[in-house]
């Protein structure tokens, strides 16, 4: 039998144990359905998923329902859906029980005498041309003013296929203003013209998020096997897509059979009662869907299948690791 | 070493290399002591998909808050044992 210990040296060892134990069990919430920006290609809005429930104005049930999902054995809380920063109230309910994570434009400055350590994902779709382009602002303005230096906070940096080339500048710019940054790919929604990944584009990408790896290793949060997973779809013989993905909401999902490997995620929305099909749009096809969070979690819930080589089992820890920095369970 | 703890033993880690299809290793080269986590790689969801089987096997429900105290084959056998006689 392949032992851990026999495919790694102290080393890597010493890492695996670190995060072995963590068991992170994360669900996703909408806080809100509105939103201070509408930007051209947002799976919330393209997919009408503000439309499907009304928001829960009631602070005491956002509080009752954050421990509802505590019982549940939800140890991390992603906050997403519209903009949270726009009913902080809510965001409270949860960043007073769990571990928090909220994704945000960054527009509205999460105010650190209410939330000293939650950590803040703030969107990034390129530089000021693609930003204007698909947001209508130059967001990173605003952000890294708000943000600079902030050691809970890092970019979400969605990488189009116009940013080729030019990931480099954008990374010095956050580097220069004291901030990591994670890379993630479009997944085009709604079907912006030249925003859709072709095969040797992503080809091309893969090797410039490396690229970036090595050049910026304090900055950029990631691994390359991450890189290869979401550029390829591949996950050692394995495809991803519907079938595979560990990102479906637990409790309404219909396929047969279901992965064996899940972790009782659910996606909720505003209302606090309906729930959404996937982590992220209810239309998006499988098949093209470059979901980072998804990838991450396919490759995180398959542990055993990669104590197998030294190299998978590496593969395995460094994209755990690299989950554990973003959400704060590890430090960076 | 109690009998019935060892029969226990030889059951569980039968069940363990079913269940995680583990190759080469039987019930009886299986090390009693081998850190489950930090040696054989199992997480949470291998040890629900194995408490459900204990449970139809030996009538004991597994607290999902007690699985990270069953680090070893050993451990889950003494557990296991605590709580049949808890229940005699
Ligand atoms: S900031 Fe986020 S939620 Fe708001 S429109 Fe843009 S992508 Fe959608
Ligand atoms: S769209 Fe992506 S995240 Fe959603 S179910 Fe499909 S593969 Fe999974």
């Amino acid at each position: 039998m392949k032992t851990v210990s026999s495919l790694l040296d102290d080393h890597w060892y010493e890492r695996y144990k670190k995060i072995s134990r963590l068991n992170i069990r994360s669900s996703i919430y909408d806080v809100t359905d509105r939103c201070n920006l509408r930007c051209k290609g947002c799976f919330f809005f393209s997919s009408g998923e503000h439309e499907r429930a009304s928001e829960e104005n009631d602070v005491s049930k956002w509080h009752a329902f954050v421990e509802k999902e505590m019982d549940r054995g939800v140890n991390l809380a992603i906050l997403i859906g519209g903009e949270p920063t726009l009913c902080l109230d809510r965001i409270e309910a949860f960043y007073q029980r769990l571990p928090t994570f909220c994704a945000t434009n960054g527009l509205i400055k999460v105010p650190r005498d209410r939330f000293p350590d939650m950590m803040v994902g703030l969107s990034l779709w390129g530089d000021e041309e693609d930003e204007i382009a698909l947001r209508g602002k130059d967001t990173f303005k605003i952000t890294s003013a708000n943000y600079a230096g902030d050691p809970h906070a890092y970019y979400l940096y969605t990488i189009t296929p116009k940013q080729l080339g030019k990931t480099g500048k954008i990374i010095q710019k956050i580097k220069d203003i004291g901030l990591k940054v994670h890379m993630q790919l479009l997944s085009n929604d709604e079907g912006v013209d030249g925003f859709s990944w072709k095969p040797e584009e992503l080809i091309a990408v893969r090797a410039e998020m490396d690229a970036m790896l090595d050049a910026y290793p304090e900055t950029v949060i990631s691994s390359k096997y991450y890189h290869k997973v979401i550029t390829t779809g591949r996950m050692l013989d394995r495809k991803f897509g519907w079938m595979e993905c560990p990102s479906v909401t637990e409790p309404i999902d219909k396929r047969d059979p279901r992965p064996k490997r899940l972790t009782n995620f659910i996606r909720w929305a505003s209302d606090l009662e309906t729930m959404h099909r996937c982590c992220t749009s209810e239309t998006r096809d499988c098949s093209t869907c470059k979901d980072g969070a998804a990838h991450m979690s396919w490759v995180m819930v398959n542990k055993r299948a990669h104590i197998n080589t030294t190299e998978d089992l590496q593969n395995w820890i460094e994209v755990y690791e690299m989950f554990a920095k973003l959400y704060q369970f590890i430090p960076w | 070493m109690n009998t019935d703890i060892s029969q226990t033993i030889t059951r569980i880690a039968e069940i363990i290399i079913n269940e995680l299809k583990l190759e080469d290793v039987t019930p009886e080269t299986f090390d009693a002591d081998l850190d489950l986590i930090d040696e054989v790689g199992v997480d949470s969801m291998d040890l629900a998909t194995i408490a459900l089987v204990l449970r139809d096997e030996y009538g004991i429900r597994i607290d999902e808050d007690d699985y990270p105290k069953l680090t070893t084959i050993r451990i889950i056998a003494e557990y296991i044992d605590n709580k049949l006689k808890s229940d005699d």
